[in-house]
Parts: C-alpha cells; sequence; structure tokens
C-alpha cells in the first residue's frame, strides 16, 4: 500500500501548458503516473504530447475523472488555482509553487479547511509526493527511489529527501509512499497528517522523518509519536549550525528566539524514543539498520 | 525585510495607525534642525534593526539644542549588538500616561494570525511571556473572517488596558490587522503602544518585517530596498540572485535546495570545520548560476576551501559542472574546490570537469567524505 496516492490515481496538472508544468507533469507521466489532463485558462481544446488541455478544472475533472492535482503555475496564480480545484471536488492537491506570500497561504489553508475539509494539499514550496512504482505528482526524480516499501518518508526539505531517498534505495531499503510537505510557514499537510496516514498503512513498518529549524512542527511531531506511533521513526533534523533570525532560504526556516532550533527538535524527538541522526547519511545508515531488525 | 522604526511608522501610517512626527537625520547638523523645526522637547533615536537600543544608550530625550547635538554625536557611529548606526530618527517627545503592547503574526501551530495585547508595554515582551504570561492577552484570528472592532475589543479589555484607552485601542488593532495582512508582513509591533497624558492612543515604536514574497505585489517596496543591513559579500550575492548568507567560518559552501544547504553547514561542523556561508543556488540552476555563486566566494577571503554539495533533482548536474567551468574562466580561484556531486547527470557532470582535476579541484564520492576534505583543506592552506 502507499499513502495518499496509488496506481489508480488520476493527475490535472494546472500549469500544463507552461515550462515547468509541461517538464514535470511529462516527466512524472513517462514515470508511469496516470497524467489524464491539463488545465490552463484559454488553451482548453488544444493538448500537451497528447495531454488533453481544459480551460477549467471543472471540465477537466468532468471529461477525464481527475481526482488529484498538481499545481504547477506561477506565485501570483497558485492560490485561485488551489482553491479551483477543491472547489471542483479534487480530493489530493500538490502545490510546488515557490515564493507564495505567507498571508495567501493563511487565507487558502483556511478556506480548505473550513469549506473543502475533504480535500488534502500538500505544499506548497514542495518537491510532491511519490509512491515508487505507482504515482509520482511533482518534481521528485521518480529514479532514486525504489518500490516495494518498507519505509515512509516524510520531509520539510527537497534535496535532502532526494539524499534520504538515493542512500535507502542504494542499501535495497524501499520505500511506500515520500512526502514533501515543503518549506512554507503554512504548509497544507504536516508531519502529523504523514505520520498518522504511516501508522495506519499496513505495507509501511518504519518512518523517516526529516525536519528542519523553525516552528515548532517537529516538537508536535514528537508529542504524536509519543501517542499515537506503534512503528519506528528514524530522524534527521537540518539546521543545527544555523545562525539565529537569519532566513535559511526557506521562508519556514528561521530561528526566532530560541524557539525554533535544531537542538530542541532533536531532544524532542529523542525523548520519545525516535532515532535522532546527526546527518542524512547516518539517517539513512540508521534506518537501514532499523529495517533489518524489523524482520 | 526587516524595516527600521522610522520606515515601520511610515508603513503604519499608509494604514491610518497614528504616530508622532519626526524627521530622518544621517548628521548631527540635521538632527539640530530637524528638532528646531520639530519643537522641544524631542528624542533622539538610533536606527537600527536590533532589540534593546534603549538600554544601549541609543534613545535619549534632549530638551534644547546643545541636547541634540550631544546625543546625536554619541549616537551616530554608536555600535548595538554589532549594528553601527548610520541614520537617526528626531521624533516630537510625547507626554506618556501609559505604555502598552500589541502585535500580529502568524500562529504556526494553530495556523491562525495571533494577535497580543498587554498592559505590561516599553519592555522586553519575552521576558513578560516567561515571568507573568498571564499579562499578554491572546486573540486568534482567522484570515477567512478577518477581525472587527468588537473582536480586537476582547483581548483589549482582558489585557487591561485602562478604560480610556480601550475603544482607541480597538480601532488601532484593527488598522494594525489592515497593515499586518493587506501589507503583506510577517510581523507587525508596537512596544510601546501608549496612551498620552491627554488621552490618545499612538504607536511610539514600530518593527515591522515583511514577507520577501509578497514583494512583487508590492512595487512601493522598492524605496525600502538598499536599507538592508548586507555585508560586502551579501551584496554581491544579491546582486546575483543568490540565496546567501554570510558565516564566520573558512568553508565556502555551495548546495542546491535549502535543506541539503542547512545539512551541508552542520555535517562541516560535525567533521570539525566552519562554514563561510550558507549558499544555495535553488532549483533548476543554470551554469551561470553556478559561476556567480563560485563568484561570490571567491570574493570572501575568509575562504580556505570551498565544498560544493549538489543533489541533482530538477538541477542537472552537467549544467552545474558547466558553471563550474565557466567560473574557472572567469575568475582565478582562490582557494581549492572539494566537488560531491550525484543525482540527476551526475556521470555527463563528473566526466567534464575530469580535465580540469588538480590538487585544487577534487572529487570525493559522498557528503561526509566531502565534508572531511574540505575542513582538512581549509586547515592546510591556511
Amino acid at each position: 500500500m502507499s499513502i495518499f496516492i496509488d496506481e489508480t490515481t488520476k493527475v490535472l496538472v494546472q500549469g500544463l501548458t507552461g515550462t515547468q508544468g509541461r517538464f514535470h507533469g511529462l516527466r512524472n507521466r513517462d514515470y508511469g503516473t496516470k497524467v489524464v489532463a491539463g488545465v490552463t485558462p484559454g488553451k482548453g481544446g488544444s493538448d500537451v504530447d497528447g495531454v488533453p488541455v481544459y480551460d477549467t478544472v471543472e471540465e477537466a475533472v468532468a471529461a477525464t475523472g481527475a481526482d488529484a492535482s498538481f499545481v504547477a503555475v506561477p506565485p501570483r496564480f497558485a492560490p485561485d488555482a488551489i482553491i479551483e480545484s477543491a472547489v471542483a471536488g479534487v480530493r489530493f492537491i500538490v502545490c510546488v509553487t515557490e515564493g507564495i506570500p505567507a498571508q495567501e497561504e493563511a487565507l487558502f489553508f483556511n478556506r480548505l479547511r473550513r469549506e473543502h475539509p475533504s480535500t488534502r494539499l500538500v505544499g506548497p514550496n514542495c518537491p510532491g509526493v511519490i509512491s515508487p512504482g505507482k504515482c509520482n505528482i511533482g518534481i521528485t526524480p521518480g529514479a532514486i527511489a525504489l518500490a516495494g516499501g518498507p519505509v515512509g518518508v516524510v520531509s520539510r526539505s527537497g534535496t535532502l529527501t532526494y539524499q534520504a531517498l538515493h542512500d535507502l534505495s542504494q542499501q535495497n531499503v524501499g520505500q511506500t509512499t515520500c512526502v514533501g510537505i515543503g518549506g512554507d510557514p503554512v504548509p497544507g499537510t504536516g508531519f502529523i497528517d504523514c505520520l498518522d496516514a504511516f501508522e495506519q498503512d499496513t505495507d509501511t513498518r518504519a518512518v523517516m522523518l526529516i525536519g528542519e529549524i523553525g516552528g515548532s512542527e517537529e516538537e508536535r511531531a514528537a508529542q504524536f509519536i509519543a501517542d499515537h506511533m506503534t512503528k519506528p521513526v528514524v530522524c534527521y533534523i537540518a539546521g543545527v549550525t544555523a545562525p539565529p533570525g537569519r532566513k535559511m532560504g526557506h521562508a519556514g526556516a528561521i530561528i526566532s528566539g530560541s524557539q525554533g532550533t535544531a537542538q530542541a527538535k532533536m531532544e524532542a524527538l529523542a525523548a520519545v524514543g525516535a532515532t535522532v541522526a546527526q546527518n542524512p547519511i547516518e539517517a539513512a545508515e540508521l534506518m537501514v539498520e532499523v529495517v533489518k531488525n524489523l524482520a | 525585510m526587516d524595516l527600521y522604526e522610522y520606515q515601520g511608522k511610515q508603513y503604519f501610517a499608509r494604514f491610518g495607525i497614528p504616530s508622532s512626527p519626526g524627521v530622518l537625520c544621517d548628521t548631527v547638523d540635521e538632527a539640530q534642525s530637524a528638532a528646531e523645526e520639530l519643537g522641544y522637547p524631542v528624542v533622539v533615536k538610533a536606527q537600527v534593526k536590533v532589540g534593546g537600543r534603549g538600554k544601549a544608550g541609543g534613545i535619549q530625550l534632549a530638551a534644547d539644542s546643545e541636547d541634540v547635538r550631544r546625543h546625536a554625536s554619541a549616537i551616530l557611529g554608536m555600535d548595538i549588538k554589532g549594528h553601527v548606526v548610520r541614520h537617526l530618527w528626531i521624533e516630537k517627545a510625547s507626554d506618556i500616561a501609559r505604555e502598552y503592547y500589541a502585535s500580529f503574526t502568524l500562529d504556526r501551530a494553530a495556523k491562525l494570525h495571533l494577535c497580543m495585547v498587554s498592559a505590561k508595554g516599553g519592555v522586553d515582551i519575552e521576558e513578560v511571556a516567561a515571568t507573568d504570561p498571564r499579562a499578554i492577552a491572546r486573540l486568534h484570528v482567522d484570515p477567512v473572517d478577518g477581525l472587527t472592532v468588537a473582536e480586537a475589543a476582547k483581548p483589549v479589555a482582558e489585557a487591561g488596558l485602562d478604560e480610556v484607552a480601550r475603544a482607541q485601542a480597538a480601532h488601532l488593532l484593527v488598522k494594525l490587522y489592515d497593515c499586518y495582512v493587506q501589507g503583506d508582513c510577517d510581523l507587525v509591533e508596537i512596544n510601546p503602544m501608549i496612551l498620552t497624558t491627554d488621552g490618545r492612543v499612538r504607536a511610539l515604536d514600530a518593527k515591522v518585517t515583511l514577507d520577501d514574497s509578497a514583494a512583487f505585489r508590492h512595487a512601493e517596496w522598492g524605496e525600502l530596498a538598499g536599507s538592508e543591513e548586507l555585508d560586502a559579500r551579501e551584496l554581491l550575492a544579491k546582486e546575483k540572485g543568490l540565496t546567501y548568507i554570510g558565516l564566520s567560518g573558512s568553508v565556502g559552501i555551495i548546495a542546491n535546495g535549502a535543506g541539503l544547504a542547512m545539512s551541508t553547514l552542520d555535517v562541516v561542523n560535525q567533521v570539525g570545520g566552519r562554514a563561510a556561508n550558507f549558499l544555495d543556488i535553488g532549483g533548476g540552476a543554470s551554469a551561470d548560476t553556478v559561476a556567480s555563486a563560485l563568484e561570490v566566494i571567491n570574493s570572501d577571503d575568509t575562504v580556505r576551501s570551498i565544498f560544493v554539495n549538489i543533489f541533482g533533482g530538477i538541477t542537472r548536474v552537467d549544467e552545474v559542472a558547466n558553471g563550474v567551468v565557466e567560473a574557472l574562466r572567469r575568475v582565478e580561484l582562490r582557494s581549492p574546490i572539494v566537488l560531491r556531486l550525484d543525482g540527476t547527470n551526475a556521470e555527463e557532470g563528473r566526466q567534464m570537469l575530469a580535465a580540469h582535476l588538480s590538487d585544487r579541484i577534487v572529487f570525493e564520492d559522498t557528503m561526509l567524505g566531502a565534508a572531511r576534505r574540505a575542513v582538512a583543506l581549509a586547515g592546510a592552506s591556511r
């Protein structure tokens, strides 16, 4: 099994006619994902390499039965694109767009939470979600993931996720699903949502969590692990040496005062029995050990 | 981007938030003529983007021209927690009856806006939060609903602001919320928000952090640019469009993706080195971006070795390799480079660089190995 998406997921790409949408949308299709439609206002009736394009999400859903959306449009259009998909009944939305104003994110997060509670948003500013061998929505290079489980991966960072997938796959440890929740201050899906889903997924038998400085999501994840997780969790937190008060590339990665430090997060996770690695290489090594001991 | 106090007050004014009149000055003479224009007494306030100005002596009351000149010359050039004072804000002195606190920011755990109000203003709010948490009234605001005056009145009353100030404070909070939301701020804070002896509520200080991601819809922010306190390396990086933060170590860092870049700093630290910078070339970086990144790092004379850590996803490693070759053509690199290249088109990238390998340009297979090598080279070339 996998979480959120599988081989039956039908994906529409908002912005398929743009450079990014075309490149990654077609890469997702080449991976084996059912990419059934594109949506670009004013370009309905055309196609991108055989994928039909519609003017609206509503039309695309009606014509193709798409149940997931990949939002690959610039920051100024992304909020409306997300809401349009939710209104059209799309149940799963991945938004990779970087640079959406935080005020917009807070607004659409709360609109989704109140008006479209059955729609799940992953991102913005995330690499997307991949269930190896089944479905890949977003910009994760499919070749570095390995199908078959038993590890679920959830991460705030893109490239660090690739590093982790690569290291696990090299050692022949597969993944059920890898969710990049993104580095922005208001992620649509958080660590806890993913931990919860992995805990319930029978094929996932261990979870790797990759966090970073800023906010308190990792601390709250630690509490969730203590209260609800039976499966082993291996963690790595980036930004031990980050200077306070500076935005480390990700909008959400900033240490305010003593809050949000990597140290505090690592201590919180270690205190609830999670295995805490000092660097991403070690995280993969520790996970390989955990997986060996599962059998 | 953080604003100076005077910029924050100007930004507040756009949304109708009252503060005292003042003039921005860069010299003692300017300060004196500003004071005379405003009328005594005035307050001479250091403009630096760091808290604790008052304690450091950066805010002084002046009763006459002699006072203004004395304080202005003492404060200009003063070092406040590493920030050198270049600008003064000369403000008409206020008759203060009470000092309160008000702010809006995002509560990332609740994913709602958070309004905080306290009757204990004019002091470090983190200290109030630690010693007397009940003195801070909190109100969550759902951005879908926005904030009404009636809602804003609740934390104002709960915080125990004086009766005479309450209605004005509630109205001011709504304006502050508008500034926060429509003005695309990450943080707006008034500390202190004062009640004057003649019964008016206004902002005596202003702390505003703008959300850089919203710059595309705020043409007016252009005039605020250039006021950032960046060092020479950071300025050059900004010109080149790179995400760069200067640090104090000797290993220059180039990585793709914020997480991997942060992690690279950590790994360098773990093997006994210290990073000279944080530099994320971003996703899908071109050869030109990579070459620019190397140029920026090369301009930093504290750098003793350079660690290029790339895991290609959208970023293609052959493009990165191209950038390294381009940089070698453009500038003479002062420091040895350790390259760790993995991911999309890594093999092609390594082949392109094979002809350039020497004792100054080396490959390492793993992130950890590369970190060790870079740290060793930084030590050796010191």
